[in-house]
């Protein structure tokens, strides 16, 4: 009779308990798709959005774009309506974005050529360098390793003024290069890289050494194989963070035709608001593209970066 | 030996490229700037001492620049921290869909700041949707960019583009906490708390110190969505150091730009050494 009862409540116990846990992770869900709609929304509206007729986009946006304009005068409703779904699916925006108005793609190739070989040269001058850290430790290059640690650190408020002397002084000043050349050189590429290129057993380097490979062979055949997923990761983060660089051109590029989008978008005109978004859009593909198809490699290469002692 | 010692030169041929670009476009350029930053003027080059830097310090752009800037970032720093772990700890928790949630925590990471600054306007104008929603809830209009709730919105803002990154560092260092260090614990009768705040984040100090050393240098960058939304000249609250140099760039003052990157290079070299002191403290007994 008596283990009965007690076996009873011990049922009892353990619905009650099911029943807290699953209240628990209904709880936990709802608060995690709440962060998920807030952090997706701002990116969802834009695609949308860009799908708005000219007319439609004025129509709900004006009063906050006709502000900054003085001038126009353009008839707008004073209230703001936020679309999900536009009135009228429409491809308009884009076919004069990319027909009608060069200079947004001037502009989009512009980042590309700022951001592809700085993400290429920054890599393969990192993968030298991280080799050269990880191989054969020393109290010299430790103290190095610290130095450039500091430098990844330094906000572009400390390291833009040292690239802006030097670029006037060698007459790269308003060129290309003085975007370039200090982003080849960026540091950060190297700390992360040589993260990744310590945990490789140093055995697995000097069985190769005995067996006769040189140090080249023992880079080339031997470490850039296993550190394939770090430079994947890191070209990754090395692209997110130039495609989206505004400091650098608005103190060493002086004309504005040589900004990169990630600039010129916001000089958009109020006339062409209408086209803000089509042109943010395609601003965010490659990104985009880059994340969807590299988001564990992305993934593993931030997570590699976390205690900086190690 | 002599094979060794050969080895080892080799492997500095292999940090060379990096050691000249390096040299030449920051550690060099910077003593430049030191220079710059004790004399009067490039041309004559006479040694001023410290007067260059009391000059910034006592500047007053300067001075509400870095009050802004600070402000900010003493509470955009704290917050990115417990937020992401919080994140963190939702994720590590039995929830369906997780790599999703993953995917879309992490997805402002990717977004350029020009690409969504427009959105940001449509919702913190004055005339914008959250002011919509203010009004029906019989509250007054906020104009949010022109006032001083704008550095409220930079924070959102700031942490929209980085509690995903700050989080993946978060669960990475979770994933990694032995599994038997939470059994003994629990064996020893402590609470969820408890094993969470003893043991979890005790064991993830190194991290939770790296996380605030990169948000407090990515906070150095919220100049991107204050300078895409509102340009140059933004209300006086939002005015941050960049702004700062990229006036006194525009003016070609040398000693001002020296002094004022000097005097930054030092905040931000005390603050990483002080969070890395209190880190150190506090996770000393758990180093390995």
């Amino acid at each position: 009779m008596g283990m009965m009862v007690r076996g009873s409540d011990r049922l009892r116990i353990l619905q009650k308990r099911k029943r807290i846990d699953k209240l628990k992770t209904i709880t936990v869900t709802a608060m995690a798709v709440l962060f998920a709609i807030v952090f997706l929304l701002p990116i969802i509206l834009t695609f949308t959005n860009s799908f708005m007729s000219a007319s439609e986009i004025s129509a709900n946006y004006g009063s906050i774009f006709a502000t900054t304009d003085k001038g126009g005068k353009v008839f707008v409703s004073k209230t703001v309506n936020l679309k999900l779904i536009p009135d009228m699916i429409t491809l308009g925006q884009y076919i004069t974005v990319l027909f009608k108005s060069p200079e947004y793609l001037f502009k989009f190739w512009n980042s590309v050529i700022y951001t592809v070989p700085i993400v290429i040269v920054q890599l393969g001058i990192a993968t030298l360098a991280s080799y050269g850290f990880a191989r054969y430790d020393g109290r010299l290059k430790r103290a190095i390793f610290f130095a450039y640690i500091v430098m990844m650190l330094m906000p572009y408020q400390v390291t833009l003024v040292p690239n802006f002397l030097v670029s006037r002084s060698l007459g790269l000043y308003g060129t290309a290069w003085s975007i370039l050349l200090p982003g080849f050189f960026s540091p950060f590429a190297v700390y992360l890289l040589t993260k990744f290129m310590k945990r490789i057993p140093t055995e697995v380097m000097e069985a190769a050494s005995i067996d006769g490979a040189n140090e080249w062979m023992i880079f080339s055949r031997i470490c850039m194989p296993l550190c394939k997923g770090g430079l994947a990761s890191i070209a990754i983060l090395v692209f997110f963070d130039y495609w989206n660089m505004v400091e650098q051109p608005l103190i060493l590029l002086p004309d504005a035709d040589k900004h990169p989008l990630s600039v010129f978008l916001s000089k958009i005109n109020t006339g062409e608001i209408s086209l803000a978004f089509a042109v943010a859009v395609i601003y965010l593909v490659p990104p985009l593209l880059i994340f969807l198809y590299g988001e564990d490699y992305l993934v593993e290469g931030i997570s590699y970066q976390g205690g900086i002692k190690g | 030996m002599t094979a060794n010692k050969r080895k080892s030169l080799i492997s500095w041929l292999f940090l060379l490229p990096s050691l000249l670009g390096v040299t030449l476009f920051f550690v060099a350029p910077f003593f430049v700037v030191i220079y710059y930053s004790v004399i009067d003027n490039p041309i004559q080059g006479n040694f001023v001492g410290f007067e260059n830097f009391i000059n910034v310090w006592n500047n007053a752009a300067f001075k509400q620049a870095g009050i802004n800037t600070l402000k900010f970032s003493l509470l955009a720093v704290p917050l990115a921290v417990l937020l992401s772990l919080f994140l963190a700890a939702v994720m590590e928790s039995r929830i369906p869909g997780k790599s999703y949630f993953r995917t879309f925590f992490l997805s402002p990471l990717m977004v350029p700041t020009a690409s969504v600054v427009l959105i940001w306007q449509v919702l913190f104008n004055y005339n914008g949707i959250i002011n919509n929603v203010l009004k029906f809830f019989g509250s007054d209009k906020i104009d949010f960019l022109k006032s001083d709730k704008a550095q409220i919105v930079i924070v959102v803002l700031f942490l929209w583009k980085n509690l995903g990154y700050n989080m993946i560092l978060f669960m990475a260092a979770l994933a990694s906490i032995p599994k038997e260090l939470m059994e003994v614990a629990a064996l020893e009768n402590a609470s969820k708390f408890q094993i969470f705040w003893y043991v979890k984040v005790r064991f993830m100090s190194s991290t939770i110190l790296f996380v605030a050393i990169m948000s407090l240098i990515n906070s150095f960058k919220v100049f991107r969505e204050i300078y895409l939304m509102t340009g140059d000249y933004p209300y006086s609250s939002l005015y941050m150091m960049q702004h700062f140099m990229n006036n006194t760039f525009a003016s070609l003052d040398y000693q001002k730009l020296s002094s004022a990157a000097i005097i930054m290079f030092i905040v931000v070299s005390a603050l990483v050494y002080v969070m890395y002191q209190v880190e150190n403290f506090y996770g000393k007994d758990l180093e390995g």
